[in-house]
């Protein structure tokens, strides 16, 4: 059930701190964990601020049902669904309207990313389970399934980072949280390949000025180069590891 | 039916003439193919329009019901948009539960009307958190020859704005309808703009051909104030910032020009 909770009066107070505690320009704490998956040829885990989403790969394997493959490259398949206990109210978990939406536009997003063309007739299939979401889901999972594929040894051009930015309160702000992206003006998540400056995932609604648009994009651009960063850094860590196990 | 083979061989005609800046079938990288109008054509629905913009062509009507509201917005109307790729519209739209693109479609058409507060929500409730007004708009495509977005979301505003509302009065709790209409509340006339990348050029209108070669497509819907209130990327392909914010400029602009075809005056 949903407990009623007081609507914030302001979201963003004098001092320009938000609800949670943040600047205007700061991402939420992200723990990234990799191949948390036994069964999965490639997982990862992200907590973003409150978001818990788990993402596993499966692939390249024979593309079933056989007519669905593709002569020349791989079939990306990707299903974005959240957890029936993952939001205050129960979410039912036959896929909603939105869940199926929101599988297309993220597989659109990782595609460009994939060497598809290397594995022509198969598929590769990415599951995004959402446990906990707080806003920002789509971008944490965009965030989260890249790296999934990336441990699946999947060849990519670079891992997708992605994130938000937004107006609350007439500001901008950057990876608007549940609250702020409800109560607030206009929600901007955009996924982002910083070494080729390739958008792949970009939707809005709201209402922004062009000039405003233009800040918010840049502004989500620098939140994705820093997840960016951490995603490298865990992907390594990750190898580094396995290096000093084997050497001992 | 359209085979993918002949796509293949007309792959490179239709790139290597959008890099001269020319299209397939003779239109400027920035032009539309032409645009029919016809609102009224439904008169059992509350309120309809057909758009044909080339070969495509959709048909949206629309219906008002009561109903409870959501319970987070009780003094609100509701608004419900879908889509229906019907079989008859293209030899790739199979009978069955909604596809993903039909999805999509009714997704980004709603968000428009949503976001731009088209319809006047606040207006629409009877008895706050019992009974609102339910607007359904639904968007049925008849043939299928590309850019299904921007033919949708016009053919939408235009049933909006031809929507009769009823005219009722609550009588000891009892909601009854009275002769006569009133036009549906509006405040707003947003436009979506869909341009397709073919070799880094943006073409905006593409046709279903050009679809199937494209790397990615943007669609943006700006309301008549020049915001922005609906954006959504597709297709396998990027953009880069560049790109997006040139699309957004040629929206705006393509806009203002489909605007005046379904708004008058």
């Amino acid at each position: 059930m949903k407990v009623p909770k007081k609507k914030p009066k302001k979201l963003i107070d004098e001092k320009d701190v938000r609800l949670d505690g943040r600047g205007l320009n700061e991402l939420r704490p992200i723990k990234i964990e990799i191949g948390v998956l036994d069964n999965a040829d490639g997982s990862a885990y992200i907590e973003q601020g409150k978001n818990k989403i788990l993402a596993g790969v499966y692939g390249p394997k024979e593309a079933h049902p056989k007519h669905l493959s593709i002569p020349d490259r791989a079939r990306l398949r990707c299903r974005y669904h959240m957890a029936p206990f993952s939001v205050d109210e129960r979410k039912s978990p036959v896929p909603s309207r939105r869940e199926r939406e929101l599988s297309k536009v993220i597989r659109q997003a990782l595609e460009p990313a994939v060497f598809v063309e290397y594995y022509p007739r198969t598929s590769i299939d990415i599951f995004i389970e959402i446990l906990q979401a707080d806003g920002g889901t789509r971008c944490a999972a965009i965030t989260v399934a890249s790296l999934a594929l990336a441990d699946a040894g999947i060849p990519m051009r670079s891992l997708v980072a992605a994130c938000a930015a937004g107006k609350i309160d007439g500001r901008l702000v950057l990876d608007l949280m549940d609250t702020e992206d409800k109560e607030g003006e206009a929600d901007v998540p955009l996924a982002w390949m910083p070494n080729s400056n390739a958008i792949t995932l970009l939707q809005m609604d709201g209402s922004l000025t062009i000039e405003e648009f233009e800040q918010a994009v840049n502004m989500a651009m620098e939140g994705c180069k820093k997840i960016h960063e951490l995603q490298k850094e865990t992907l390594k860590a990750k190898y580094v590891a396995v290096k000093e196990e084997v050497e001992e | 039916m359209k085979s993918p083979i002949m796509i293949r061989v007309k792959q490179k005609q239709i790139a290597e003439l959008v890099s001269l800046g020319k299209r397939l079938d003779g239109r400027e990288l920035t032009d539309y193919r032409e645009i029919q109008l016809e609102v009224g054509v439904v008169g059992r629905a509350e309120g309809s329009a057909r758009v044909r913009i080339g070969k495509t062509e959709v048909l949206v009507g629309t219906k008002i019901a009561l109903g409870a509201p959501f319970p987070d917005l009780p003094d609100r109307g509701v608004l419900t948009v879908t889509a229906e790729l019907t079989p008859l519209a293209s030899p790739t739209f199979e009978p069955g539960p909604p596809s993903e693109d039909a999805i999509e479609l009714a997704r980004v058409v709603d968000r428009g009307i949503r976001e731009s507060k088209l319809i006047a929500l606040e207006k629409l409730c009877v008895d706050p958190g019992k009974n609102v007004f339910i607007v359904f708009v639904d968007i049925y495509v008849l043939n299928h020859d590309g850019n299904l977005i921007d033919a949708s979301a016009l053919a939408a505003l235009a049933a909006l704005l031809n929507t009769k509302m009823f005219k009722y009065v609550v009588k000891e709790g009892e909601i009854k309808v009275k002769p006569g209409y009133t036009p549906l509340p509006v405040k707003n006339h947003p436009v979506a703009v869909t341009l397709a990348k073919i070799n880094d050029k943006l073409i905006v209108d593409p046709w279903l051909e050009e679809e199937q070669v494209m790397d990615a497509r943007i669609t943006i819907t700006t309301d008549k104030d020049g915001n922005i209130c609906a954006m959504q990327k597709s297709g396998y392909g990027y953009f880069t910032m560049q790109q997006v914010l040139e699309a957004v400029k040629i929206a705006k602009e393509k806009a203002e020009e489909l605007r005046k075809l379904v708004v008058k005056g």
